[in-house]
């Protein structure tokens, strides 16, 4: 089975370039069946392996062939497969089989259903070899591969300027990151002399002591490149952007899989980011700040599928916090549920905008839940997972997250205070989204059901969002075990109890109407308030100002020349001679008489100013 | 060496305002034949220049020069006037100023 694992990444690749090349003549029943089909049996071959696996937990390599050798960099396209990775290529094609059945139907109406279908394979095999890469340079491909990928997805419907923009906001942001990625990477070659992940990390704790500058750094640009990619401070204002592609996209790409890339670099380097406990303090504050910034603004939004981008970055805030403090296995657990209950929630959203003719505002909505009872009970699950009420399978996983975060040396019960206010902020929204959706009177009326092939992704990720937390994760032999002591019980309870008081503020606003918004949030300064929050604390106007218009303002200086002016001067002047010349040349000979006669006199008349003896 | 009846100075000053006259003649005249007869005139005028000189010091270069600039007068008014019916032929006119394809 071991030599079957290039078969995964390989499926989706194949059914890819057949759908880029023959798309055009296939029938829509072939396309789907090559695109979701690929995917199916990539992940079959995904369950094959992890059953495996689960008989013989030996990590698993296999070079398949040399992909490049220069000097004493040599790299492999090589897979490493563990714990962390099965987990990874579960995920991904697990849930990305879901997404793919789901879009199948979303996308039935669209005139570029191959086209979709090509870039959508092709980001499952990116995405695959970025989680199987054994050396980071194979994981930069993959890591670049899923980057060109989500960049064609967001900008899918490109004929909308809007849509084009939003692609490329979000590939020149994650590029900043992925800058510092590179930079981080030839560092670590220079110092270590390999990019081989599992021999680095071993030649790392051989040269560097705990504390060191030059892992600090490295580690500090890696964790640049992972906030590129995941959305963190300062580099998240793509992703609220990115939801401009067609929904079972952001579900995939922007939810489950490719934004926790950066969550799943950490974790995968985590022997470096131990040598360095400023790292570590910076990734969990990252992790904080982001969560709950993304919070806030969450709670302000309208667009449903924007409260729900800004909720998928306040979860991986708690993802890197939880890698901050070391909980590796914990932010891996929670990477597994939220890619759970986020492609619910938005596969769910996707059921909404698909049945209620593209409308994206929630206040537009309303009262669905007699309407559309798969999705309304998709949501209810999806957010209860979201809210991390006890039984649900983000409970298990934030709950950890945050206990483990109490017991961080430094600062720990600071965060946990923080997490604790996310997770409050986290169930009001979750809940404000679903009481304004789904209860109250209906303001539009759906215009068609939702189909099989909607409903059974649907009905399969309401199961593992409510069971995921009971999935023990293969990753004892991955990740340095968590210290066994608990915090005192009341941390717990508390911990808890949060989300609780979460829903019943949610239920007391948005509801049940016992509770009233304090009269100074409509006043002016709440006014302002909230438009600052909605706008994302004013980042995006922050780097508008800052950054993309004095760029634009050079660019248009540049794009007029202006050395160039010095040489196209030079031209000039001689087309003008040119001209002057070729219009004495008039075809009147009269002219060319009179030219040559005073032409003449003029010559003479200098020859005897000059020599006036000559004659 | 025999002094002339007229002083050659009183011949040159002829010549050369029989030059100018042809000059001024083939600067301002349209009409192709009557540059040519200012051309004739121009030619003539500096035969009559060389006469004068030869009679002047005596010698033969004189009139041999003169026999030259006849013959390649002639020999000019045969092209000329060939070049004359052509164009007469092509533009139907005789005015140079309409003979300027060759412009710019």
């Amino acid at each position: 089975m071991s030599n079957a694992i290039g078969l995964v990444p390989l499926l989706p690749l194949l059914s890819s370039l057949l759908l880029m090349i023959f798309g055009a003549r296939m029938t829509r029943p072939m396309i789907t069946l090559l695109g979701v089909g690929s995917v199916g049996a990539a992940a079959l071959a995904t369950a094959a392996l992890a059953m495996e696996f689960m008989a013989n937990p030996q990590p698993i390599e296999i070079t398949l062939w040399t992909w490049m050798k220069v000097a004493n960099l040599t790299s492999g396209v090589a897979f490493y497969v563990d714990g962390l990775t099965l987990v990874m290529m579960s995920v991904i094609t697990g849930v990305g089989f879901l997404i793919h059945l789901f879009s199948s139907e979303f996308m039935h109406q669209d005139a570029s259903y191959a086209r979709y279908f090509a870039y959508l394979n092709m980001f499952v095999c990116a995405m695959l070899v970025l989680v199987l890469a054994d050396n980071l340079l194979l994981l930069y491909l993959g890591w670049e591969g899923v980057g060109v990928c989500s960049y064609l997805l967001v900008g899918f419907w490109y004929t909308d300027r809007a849509n084009g923009r939003a692609a490329r906001k979000a590939f020149i942001v994650t590029r900043i990151g992925d800058t510092a990625m590179a930079l981080g990477l030839l560092l670590l070659f220079t110092e270590l002399g390999t990019l081989d992940i599992q021999s680095m990390v071993g030649a790392a704790n051989a040269k560097w002591q705990v504390g060191d500058s030059l892992p600090t750094l490295a580690c500090l640009l890696l964790l640049a490149g992972a906030a590129g990619k995941s959305a963190q401070l300062p580099l998240h204002t793509w992703l609220p952007d990115a939801m401009a592609g067609p929904t079972p996209v952001s579900a995939l790409i922007h939810a489950a899989t490719m934004v926790t890339a950066g969550v799943y670099l950490i974790a995968r380097t985590h022997g470096l980011f131990l040598l360095s406990p400023t790292a570590m303090t910076t990734v969990a504050i990252v992790g904080i700040a982001t969560s709950l910034l993304a919070a806030v603004t969450a709670l302000m939004q309208s667009d449903i599928k924007r409260i729900l981008a800004y909720s998928t970055i306040s979860q991986i805030g708690y993802m890197f916090l939880a890698l901050g403090v070391g909980a590796w296995t914990a932010g891996i657990f929670h990477l597994m549920t939220h890619a759970f209950f986020k492609a619910l929630l938005f596969l769910g959203s996707g059921a909404i905008i698909h049945c209620l003719h593209h409308e994206h505002n929630i206040f537009k909505m309303g009262g669905l839940r007699s309407r559309m009872p798969v999705t309304f009970w998709s949501f209810m699950i999806g957010s209860a997972a979201l809210a991390a009420l006890p039984m649900t399978s983000g409970f298990f996983s934030k709950d950890q997250i945050l206990l483990q975060a109490y017991q961080q040396a430094s600062i720990g019960p600071w965060l946990w205070l923080a997490g604790l206010l996310g997770a409050l902020l986290t169930a009001v929204y979750s809940f404000r989204l679903v009481f304004i959706v789904f209860f109250g009177n209906a303001k539009t009326e759906p215009d068609r059901e939702i189909g099989w092939a909607m409903a059974i992704p649907l009905t399969i990720l309401c199961a593992l969002s409510m069971v995921g937390g009971y999935f023990a994760l293969p990753l004892a032999q991955v990740f340095p075990t968590a210290s066994a002591d608990h915090p005192a019980h009341w941390v717990e309870i508390v911990s808890i109890g949060v989300p609780l008081v979460g829903l019943a503020i949610a239920y007391g606003l948005y509801l049940g109407r016992q509770l009233s918004a304090p009269s100074w949030t409509t006043g002016v300064t709440g006014q302002a308030l909230r438009e600052f929050w909605f706008s994302g604390w004013g980042i995006d106007r922050l780097y508008d100002g800052l950054l993309v218009r004095p760029y634009d303002r050079l660019a248009a200086l540049f794009s007029s020349e202006p050395v160039d002016r010095f040489y196209s001067a030079i031209v000039d002047v001689n087309q003008t001679l040119h001209q002057w010349l070729s219009s004495t040349q008039s075809g009147r000979m009269r002219w060319y008489i009179a030219s040559m006669v005073f032409g003449l006199i003029a010559l003479l008349g200098i020859a005897f100013n000059i020599a006036p003896g000559a004659l | 060496m025999q002094e002339l009846a007229v002083p050659l100075n009183h011949v040159l000053l002829v010549s050369s305002l029989l030059f100018c006259i042809g000059m001024l003649g083939l600067m301002m005249r349209r009409n192709i034949i009557f540059i040519l007869m200012s051309l004739e005139v121009m030619l003539n005028a500096s035969a009559l220049a060389f006469i004068a000189a030869g009679a002047h010091w005596g010698q033969p270069d004189g009139q041999i020069m003169f026999m030259l600039i006849l013959s390649v007068a002639a020999a000019e008014v045969a092209v000329g006037l060939g070049l004359v019916l052509q164009v007469q032929r092509r533009f139907k006119t005789l005015d140079m100023d309409n003979a300027n394809r060759m412009r710019g």
